[in-house]
């Protein structure tokens, strides 16, 4: 086994350790932190396939952000285990099936097929060039064969974003705010008048 | 020493790969961790002189020994863990907190040759690490089981991810300038005298940036997540001795960190303002340090000089105000460089 292959097993291994985890404590706190972990190790099992950009961006946006806010919300609402049990076992068969879907579909998409050594010879051999950048590679890709769908996927969150503040968003007319374009605009001289007078009375 | 070089030979070579990256690693480590203890030292002494105070002056000559006497006091001091806190995240916050501060030195340049890891995607990793600062003070206010280090927990989350996408969009900036994620090429590209530096072209980026810096530290006037008079010390109320250390040592070795970005991103890293005789007779090291000073003694006047943000207030000057003015910065650069024949003032 090589130095590369032991460090491929280590993460591995916690990342499939962490998702299970994720699933099966009953704090849900910290199974958000166990959801981090797997990210960080998938993060760093990319670094080791040499995609770089996918496994810092993945940090970036999932560990940085989406967690972050995910924990600020888990933190906040108090969950009760009790509840969210109940009918376990009714969900079951339905949950069973989505999730044998699911293995599936990725089996498929992301299966041997694809992935297979003579597919990826000329993605090797490109990746074997000195001054190979795989964050350029792939941002040419995305800007020009992929343009649409990319263009797409994009208006499509803009999209959610705006149906989540419109569906959240309410207009409170008794809550007090102050407006800052007001605030700066004050002026001592509008709010106070300066008297000049002797310090003692004339002697 | 022939004996040594026999046994450094037979080592496999993996080993020798590692054990040279452990001496180049403690060769970065160690100077930070002094800095970072006579950071809190010129911090006291600076702010007390703008106090018209003397500051610090008992320990050792001057009080120069006074940040080691901190150190060992510090040390000494029992660790106490609150009762209904969860044991291991208690320890473990403060480990997180500081593990990203020193991590992302790890592609940090200090002059063109003088860099542990000149990766293509510097700029990323940096960015993606230093987000993960954020889960120290995150898991230390829950950990904590204290009300007080929960506020304060939950605001630096709030603060932290507001301020990371005006930090980033204000990044977007300096890579369109310089057409590279690495950092030592963006440095690289400054070259030639001060009005080649990035700041003059991306002004609005590089305030946005510096802001984003200040807020994303926790410090004045950004440092509601402690906000000792409202929460007490926000989310370290809890913590004594050295884990508490820890967190203070996070705080400072990401101050110097932001630092060094601020200065290769927009002030040309190590390059000297002008290229002839006498600027160029210092050595770039020391025009890099140099730099990271005066932008430190920046974050230092900004804590005596500021009183603090309210909380609505900094989500307003964040999402409201920053954020805006990097997009409109983008949107005219981009005009700029792909619609004008004055592309050369953004990109060389």
């Amino acid at each position: 086994m090589t130095f590369e292959s032991a460090i491929f097993y280590f993460f591995a291994a916690v990342l499939l350790g962490s998702a299970a985890m994720v699933v099966t404590i009953r704090n849900p706190v910290k199974s958000a932190l166990f959801l981090v972990l797997a990210f960080v190790s998938a993060a760093c099992l990319w670094m080791l396939l040499k995609a770089e950009f996918l496994a810092i961006v993945l940090v970036l946006v999932y560990v940085g952000a989406v967690m972050v806010l995910f924990l600020f919300v888990v933190m906040m609402i108090d969950v009760n285990l009790a509840v969210l049990r109940q009918g376990f076992g009714d969900y079951l068969p339905v949950g069973g099936l989505v999730a044998v879907l699911m293995v599936v579909e990725i089996a498929l998409a992301v299966g041997p097929k694809q992935f297979a050594a003579d597919h990826l010879a000329h993605a090797a051999a490109n990746a074997a060039h000195p001054h190979y950048s795989n964050t350029r590679a792939l941002g040419l890709l995305l800007y020009t064969t992929y343009v649409y769908p990319f263009e797409i996927a994009a208006v499509i969150l803009l999209v959610a974003i705006i149906a989540a503040i419109a569906l959240t968003m309410r207009r409170r007319p008794d809550t007090k705010y102050q407006d800052p374009a007001r605030q700066v605009e004050v002026r001592a001289k509008d709010r106070m008048r300066i008297v000049k007078m002797r310090a003692e009375p004339k002697a | 020493m022939g004996e040594l070089t026999t046994l450094w030979g037979n080592l496999p070579v993996w080993s020798q790969v590692l054990l040279w990256d452990l001496v180049k690693i403690v060769a970065i480590v160690a100077p930070l961790m002094l800095s970072v203890a006579y950071l809190t030292f010129a911090e006291r002494k600076v702010i007390g002189y703008m106090q018209v105070r003397i500051g610090p002056n008992r320990v050792g000559p001057r009080g120069w020994l006074q940040p080691i006497a901190d150190g060992v006091k510090l040390l000494l001091k029992e660790i106490i863990v609150p009762s209904g806190a969860n044991k291991a995240l208690f320890i473990a916050a403060p480990v997180l907190a500081l593990l990203p501060a020193l991590v992302a030195w790890a592609v940090v340049p200090f002059t063109s040759t003088l860099v542990l890891a000149n990766v293509n995607a510097g700029l990323l990793f940096v960015l993606a690490v230093t987000s993960m600062g954020v889960y120290g003070v995150v898991i230390a206010g829950w950990a904590s089981n204290s009300k007080y280090a929960f506020l304060g927990s939950l605001r630096s989350a709030a603060q932290i991810v507001a301020y990371e996408i005006a930090m980033g969009f204000a990044l977007v900036g300096v890579l369109m300038a310089a057409g590279t994620l690495n950092l030592r090429q963006i440095a690289l590209d400054q070259a030639g005298g001060f009005w080649h530096w990035l700041f003059l072209p991306l002004f609005p980026l590089f305030l946005v940036y510096f802001i984003s810096g200040v807020a994303e530290t926790n410090r004045a006037p950004f440092d509601v997540a402690e906000g000792e008079s409202e929460i007490v010390a926000g989310f370290h109320v809890e913590y004594s001795g050295m884990t508490f250390a820890l967190f203070f040592l996070a705080e400072y070795a990401n101050m110097i960190l932001l630092s060094a970005l601020t200065a290769i991103l927009f002030l040309g890293g190590w390059l000297p303002p002008f290229d002839f005789a006498p600027f160029t007779w210092v050595p770039p090291l020391g025009w890099f340090l140099l730099k990271v000073s005066v932008i430190l003694f920046l974050y230092l006047w900004l804590r005596a000089t500021f009183p603090r943000y309210r909380y609505d207030q900094i989500m307003r000057l964040g999402w409201k105000v920053l954020i805006p003015v990097t997009l409109v910065w983008l949107g005219v650069m981009g005009f700029v460089m792909f619609y004008t024949p004055w592309a050369f003032l953004f990109y060389r």
